[in-house]
Order: C-alpha cells, then structure tokens, then sequence
C-alpha cells in the first residue's frame, strides 16, 4: 500500500503456512460428507491461503502463483459445474438437482449416485468461492503497488 | 460446565463490541471485530452448531479483516467521530 | 451525540431482550419447535431428514445431505448471489483507463 516495505520473514512464514492451508481446505472440502464442513469453507480456507501468498509477497510472488485474469473465468467454471449437474441430471430423466440418475459409469444405486452427486457440486462451490473472494481481492487492490 | 463458559464469551462479545464502537482508530476496531468473530465463533460452537461456527471463523475472522484492512488503506485510518 | 448514541443502543437492547424473554429454552424438548407434529396437525418435515438422509444419500453427516441434496436449490441461489457480488465488486473497482 503506502509504506511499502519487503519483510523476508514475513514472506518465509507465509510460504511455510499457506501450503497446509491449502490441503486443509482441499480436505474439508472432500471430507464434507463425514465431518463439518464442506464446499463454501473450503472454498474460503483455499482463499485464505492464496491471499496470504499475495499480501505478503507481492504481485510479483503471487504471479507465479495464481494469475489476475485466470480468477473470473474460474469464478464462472464453479457456477457452471453446480448448475450443469443439476440441468444433466434432469436431462437423463429425473427432476432438477435430483440426483439419481446422474450418468457416472459402474453399477450404483440411486444412494451412492446422490452420495457422487453431492459430492460434485461441493467441489464447484468450493470453486466458485476460492475464485470470487480473490477476485474482489485483486480488484480492490488493482493499481496499488502493494508490498 | 458450558453453562459458565457460554456466559463468559458472552459478557466478552458485549465488552468487544463496546470496544470496536468507542475505537478512535479504524484498524484498531477492525482488530476487535476479527476477535469479535472469533468470539462469536466459539459461541456457535459451544451451542452445537458447528458447521455455522465453522463458516463464521473462516469468513469472519479470516476474510473479512483482509478486506476491512484494504478499504482503509484506499480511504482514511482515522474517524472524527 | 454521545448520549443519543448510547441511549439508542440501551434501547435497541431491552427491545431485544424483552423479545427474547418469550423463546422457548434452547434444547427444550416440550417447545413447539422440536414436536413430531406441528400445530395444525401434520408431520414437521425436519422428522424426514433425521430418518432418510442416511438411506437416501449413503453420507453421515446430515448437514451435507440437507444443503446439497434436499434443499440444492438454496445452495444455488446462495451460490448466484455471492457471484453476483464478484461481479458487482468488479464492475465498481475495475480502471477502464489505466493513468
């Protein structure tokens, strides 16, 4: 922001840290169905981790690791992933976001189909929040030569 | 047991909020109301809704701050009031 | 103006307080919330949940079924709406001209 200063400590920590963010928001995403949790805090731990890479390293750091233009196309793929699977699940016979009769290969009853089922929309909202929370993030700091 | 602990978060989430109002310093009162969501977080947690306390610590105490800290910056760290 | 701040705030919370003196205990398993059957006679659908959600989506945990399954369709406006707040924060902080 204004005072810009460069702290290699800071820089070290978040570097150590934001790697077990990252897989801790991956697992509560994928573990959803067994423990608290689920898409939209996972979603926000994977944020939580991306925007930490990039208060504190720069944007010359956080270009190496998830670009600005790359986040509103990817905002977009979570919505979409949530809302296709719904529209495809109405389109092989069923009702919308009714998911037994999602098209998945191998012989499943209609409870491990909606168990699958769920478990694909969970990854698009996770998605979708990841991409949204550093999207705002990118624009609200957009122009300024932030540390 | 829980019966003392949820009085406890509770006088202290009445004291933060008290804080954060009477803060002359912005980044001061955006501080409090990270601890204030953590508070509240507890809160939830301590009344069985895990899943809510769950959300309310990652947006609340982790996100939310970030951004409030932001919009200082681009603004002014001061209030008159 | 301090004294109308706090004035209003000392209201606002009896009026809070007042309004909660009426809930029903938290776990109280005589409140109307937590009956088998509603007032008007029929079955509260939160009963469905509790016994189904386990045979009908092969996962334990009950939240997951109720927002991914029984109710997707809030999880989906839920998820529109904070898209749509993406996009507003884009449209309003986005430069047309970088100077």
């Amino acid at each position: 922001m204004r005072a810009r200063f460069e702290s290699p400590i800071v820089l070290l920590g978040s570097r150590l840290l934001s790697p077990y963010i990252m897989l801790f928001g991956i697992y509560v995403i994928f573990h959803g169905h067994y423990s608290p949790g689920g898409g939209f805090q996972g979603g926000a731990l994977l944020a939580a981790s991306i925007i930490l890479i990039r208060l504190s390293g720069g944007r010359i750091i956080s270009r190496l690791q998830v670009q600005e233009f790359f986040t509103t196309p990817l905002a977009a793929i979570g919505v979409i992933v949530f809302f296709g699977t719904g529209i495809v699940a109405m389109l092989f016979g069923s009702y919308f976001m009714d998911y037994h009769a999602l098209p998945f290969p191998g012989e499943m009853t209609p409870a491990e189909l909606r168990y699958y089922g769920i478990l694909v929309i969970e990854i698009g909202i996770g998605i979708a929040v990841m991409a949204i929370l550093v999207m705002i993030y990118d624009h609200m700091v957009r122009g300024e030569d932030y540390a | 047991m829980l019966w003392e602990v949820e009085l406890i978060l509770f006088l202290f989430l009445i004291l933060l909020a008290v804080l954060a109002l009477e803060a002359n310093d912005l980044l001061v009162a955006v501080v409090i109301l990270t601890i204030f969501s953590f508070t509240i977080a507890l809160l939830f947690t301590a009344m069985g809704g895990i899943d809510v306390g769950f959300t309310e610590a990652v947006i609340g105490a982790g996100v939310t701050g970030i951004f409030f800290i932001i919009a200082l910056f681009k603004t002014s760290i001061r209030t008159k009031d | 103006m301090k004294f109308v701040k706090y004035l209003i705030l000392i209201a606002f919370a009896g009026l809070l307080i007042y309004g909660s003196l009426d809930l029903p205990d938290r776990g109280d398993p005589d409140a109307w919330l937590h009956q088998q059957e509603s007032i008007t006679g029929t079955e509260v659908a939160g009963n469905y949940f509790i016994r189904q959600a386990y045979i009908d989506a092969n996962t334990p945990n009950m939240v997951t079924v109720v927002l991914g399954d029984y109710r997707s369709v809030d999880t989906l406006g839920e998820q529109v709406v904070v898209f749509a707040a993406g996009l507003i924060c884009l449209l309003i902080l986005r430069r047309y001209r970088e100077i």
